[in-house]
């Protein structure tokens, strides 16, 4: 294929969208030139083999339960019909608003030796009676689970509900039953969709800092903080986050693997998926399991944080908190739209020019999703303050005493280029997935029409996008709620939000005093996602 | 729903474009960068504000994070001090020249020499004590003595620990290595691990639960989290023991702050710091955390000084900083997570 101006384009546009991403990387990267012998002797001797197992445990451990529990909620939802069915569709996706150190903490003091459950069986039941710990691997593997199976749910529901009829028809006309033409044949169709989701899971725990730090469980992220903060070298940690990096590299390239050539592309949308009805006991223990799954993931730790809140409300809530809820919806939405934009640029380009180096790049744009966020939010702070050094001097030696003061570092524009480094992963995913399911024929059919790129984006792609655009802006919206490392470091002074109000709190242990910002992150948080459920199934 | 999008963000771009004006560095406003969190300091900052007129603003983050930010902006930084709640990061801080040395006979009468910087780069404003707690059910205190004696056999399944990722525990195990030397700590350190009655937690206060639920005896805690629960639940059944009396005296640590390299008001910040270390100032500072006032002269909060007076460790706290690393190292060979 010659080189056309539009292709081109398209790799601009994609070398520009990976440079947020690439500064911290090439932070990480440079740290090697300058080993720090002593301490990764160190590492090497008495840390890396045992977080090293760790993590690939949680990882592990994470990525099977919410695989399952996922996959199995989301075709419990689409393909059955059941008591309640129509709350518990958009409901298991309310976790996602829940921050999961929040949670981590929530669960921590409920279920801990202390705590009032253990506290109770022993009085009830018998004094020796212990609970295994939730201050453990498997503490923390469940926590994460709990708060990040909603991305697979999310999207392996959308992949039943669109492409779910067509696949199960096919299926009953060769003469499988419904359980069978599951196994067979709906679960590999859906196979892309809880891989994608799958790989945003394991992304995130990889880079978790929250839930680890306050189970005590060491990973691979909590050795790059101690090198850091506890050895003051941050060196090590850039090489250990390079490290990470480059993990999370190969398992996006794995996951292109297992999705195979499989795409949705040239499926017809299909009619809506029959619901199977259920009743008698596989009816109530339908029920039960979702409802199960919504309690212990949101109803019963939002009980606890709203008896919290409430408990400090009358010192704590005051006018700020209105600022402070504004800042964060605003930040948040801001940011959304700036990552959904440049996924679609992103996913655009991509389409338009499929170069191995483009495309390779084009992957490593989405890599910041792995790397914890104040490392990365220091790789690429470091740049930033360089150039405005750099700047600064020019400035100064050209208008002397009446130079201005840049302060490029603490401003909202180096903000969104941290976020676009960190959630851009974010963003592609549903993009991409919707993308794919758009045919290069009605591209081609389009322009013989005689419409312009943009007519063709605006009249043709954009309504076929509708949804995976809005389940982009609506995951990013929620991770940007939650989002503490960036905005911390980038804010303009007295900038203050909801997320950095529980850092405040969080930072000298008071918990109870957290609740309050955290119930308004959630409260925040899940409007946009009840908004998302239900537009879900318009996702086609 | 796309037609909405791009008004909104046009808004951003403006609002993110906006944000790129020059900040003016007026002469009678501060920048400070703390790790202090902001309930613990602007209570403080907005009296010295309506005293003197100067304005203070801050910027909060991890005390690792802030120094990283003041390294890479250099001579450019707005910020013109740094506060810390350790005296390993100032150590730190100031090791990597990102601190001034300071000149002030305020300052040097007011904070005893043990908690301020030698080379006069920072200074402690507040005195953090990490001591043994114990449940009164079922330890005689006559049983108690020091840090050390905790890795004995007698308190073999009974002893609770914070993680060794806090900063706090560094600084405990870094002052012991200066005491007893790099063997002796170790051994030290291996006692506590195998004395353990569960992985260490994740924080001083469900430490302290678990103290008064009875799943250990004993534990190390610094006292104003402990102080945060009695003020509310008076009956919480669990006591402080000052450790090592007549034996080092009681680990003490710091919350303090120094004038960086490249402030321009460094004069102003000096006697904002001065100002900060004498007085009722002093007192509010140390009593909104329910901590030590580091100048003796100024009064302890009542609930603090009913605990009794104690033999504070006279080593110099800069201590802490210098075998932080040394001290994490040794942690991880001990086993102590």
């Amino acid at each position: 294929m010659p080189a056309t101006p539009q292709r081109r384009a398209a790799a601009v546009a994609v070398v520009l969208l990976a440079v947020p991403a690439l500064l911290p990387l090439a932070s990480a990267a440079a740290a090697w030139l300058a080993p720090a012998g002593e301490v990764w002797q160190h590492q090497l001797a008495h840390v890396l083999p045992r977080v090293g197992l760790n993590t690939a445990l949680l990882l592990g451990l994470v990525a099977i339960v919410t695989a399952v529990l996922g996959t199995g909620l989301a075709w419990l939802v689409a393909g059955h019909e059941f008591p309640g069915r129509g709350v518990f569709a958009w409901a298991l996706l309310l976790p996602l608003a829940v921050p999961g150190y929040v949670l981590a903490v929530v669960f921590a003091g409920a279920l801990d030796f202390a705590g009032p459950l253990q506290s109770w069986l022993r009085e009830t039941l018998h004094p020796g009676l212990r609970l295994p710990p939730i201050r453990s691997l498997g503490g923390a593997a469940l926590v994460l689970s709990l708060c990040l199976y909603p991305y697979v749910y999310l999207l392996a529901r959308v992949a039943f509900e669109t492409a779910g009829a067509r696949t199960l028809e096919a299926a009953q006309t060769l003469g499988l039953d419904r359980h069978a033409a599951f196994r067979h044949a709906l679960l590999p169709m859906a196979r892309p969709a809880v891989a994608a989701g799958v790989g945003l899971v394991c992304m995130e725990t990889l880079a978790d800092f929250g839930v680890v730090a306050a189970l005590n469980v060491d990973t691979f992220t909590t050795a790059i903080y101690r090198a850091w903060y506890g050895m003051f070298s941050l060196a090590a940690a850039l090489q250990m986050a390079a490290l990470l990096a480059l993990l999370a590299l190969a398992g996006v390239w794995l996951e292109r693997r297992l999705r195979g050539d499989r795409s949705f592309a040239g499926q017809r949308p299909s009619g809506a998926l029959q619901r199977q009805q259920l009743t008698g006991g596989r009816a109530m223990a339908a029920t039960l399991a979702a409802a199960g799954v919504l309690a212990v993931a949101f109803v019963l730790p939002m009980g606890q944080l709203l008896a919290w809140a409430v408990r400090h409300a009358a010192a704590d809530l005051d006018v700020r908190y209105w600022a402070f809820a504004a800042r964060s919806v605003a930040l948040a939405g801001s940011g959304a739209l700036v990552v959904v934009a440049a996924a679609l640029l992103h996913g655009y380009a991509l389409r338009a020019e499929r170069r191995g180096w483009v495309r390779g790049l084009g992957r490593i744009a989405t890599v910041g999703y792995a790397i914890p966020g104040t490392v990365l939010a220091v790789g690429l702070f470091a740049p930033v303050a360089a150039l405005d050094n750099f700047l600064q001097a020019r400035f100064d030696a050209a208008l002397g005493s009446s130079a201005p003061q840049l302060f490029l570092q603490g401003t909202l524009l180096t903000m969104f280029v941290a976020y676009l480094a960190r959630f851009l992963a974010v963003g592609t995913g549903p993009v991409e997935s919707g993308l794919e399911r758009i045919h290069r024929n009605l591209d081609e059919a389009a322009t013989l029409l005689g419409a312009g790129s943009l007519a063709r984006l605006r009249r043709l792609h954009l309504p076929l996008l509708r949804g995976s655009l809005l389940a982009a802006a609506v995951l990013v919206f929620v991770d940007l709620m939650k989002e503490l490392p960036i905005t911390l470091m980038t804010r303009p002074f007295g900038f203050e939000t909801l997320a950095v109000r529980v850092f405040e709190m969080a930072a000298e242990g008071e918990w109870e005093r957290a609740a309050l910002p955290s119930v308004l992150i959630v409260a925040a948080g899940v409007l946009p996602v009840i908004l998302l459920a239900r537009r879900v199934t318009h996702v086609a | 729903m796309i037609r909405n999008v791009f008004p909104g963000a046009l808004a951003a771009i403006a609002l993110a474009a906006g944000s790129l004006l020059p900040l003016a560095t007026e002469a009678e406003t501060l920048v400070v960068y703390s790790a202090r969190n902001e309930q613990l300091i602007k209570p403080v900052f907005d009296a010295y504000t309506r005293a003197t007129g100067t304005e203070v603003k801050f910027a909060t983050g991890d005390a690792a994070v802030l120094i990283e930010r003041l390294a890479a902006e250099g001579r450019n930084s707005p910020a013109d001090l740094l506060m810390t709640v350790d005296a390993g990061e100032l150590w730190n801080a100031a090791e990597r020249g990102l601190l001034r040395p300071i000149d002030s006979q305020v300052l040097a009468r007011n904070i005893p020499a043990h908690l301020r910087d030698p080379g006069r780069r920072w200074f402690g404003l507040s005195l953090r004590a990490r001591t043994i707690f114990f449940n009164p059910q079922r330890v005689d205190p006559a049983q108690l003595s020091t840090y050390e004696a905790l890795a004995g056999p007698a308190w073999r399944g009974r002893l609770c620990l914070r993680t060794s990722k806090k900063v706090y525990n560094q600084s405990l195990v870094a002052m012991m290595l200066a005491e007893h030397g790099e063997p002796k700590t170790e051994q030290i350190v291996r006692g506590w691990v195998a004395n353990l009655a569960t992985d260490p937690f994740a924080n001083d206060t469900a430490l302290l639960e678990a103290i008064a639920a009875g799943q250990c005896d004993v534990g190390i805690v610094n006292t104003y989290y402990f102080g945060r629960i009695v003020r509310e639940k008076r009956d919480f059944p669990v006591r402080p023991f000052w450790a090592n009396q007549g034996a080092g005296g009681t680990h003490v640590n710091i919350s303090g702050a120094g004038v960086t390299r490249h402030s321009r008001n460094a004069a102003a910040a000096t006697r904002f710091l001065e100002w900060l270390s004498s007085g009722e100032a002093q007192a509010h500072f140390a009593a909104v955390n329910m901590e030590y006032p580091v100048n003796p002269a100024a009064a302890v909060d009542p609930l603090v000084a009913s605990w009794g007076q104690f033999e504070r460790s006279p080593l110099n706290v800069a201590e802490a900083g210098r075998l932080q690393p040394a001290a994490v190292r040794l942690m991880d060979r001990a086993g102590y997570r």
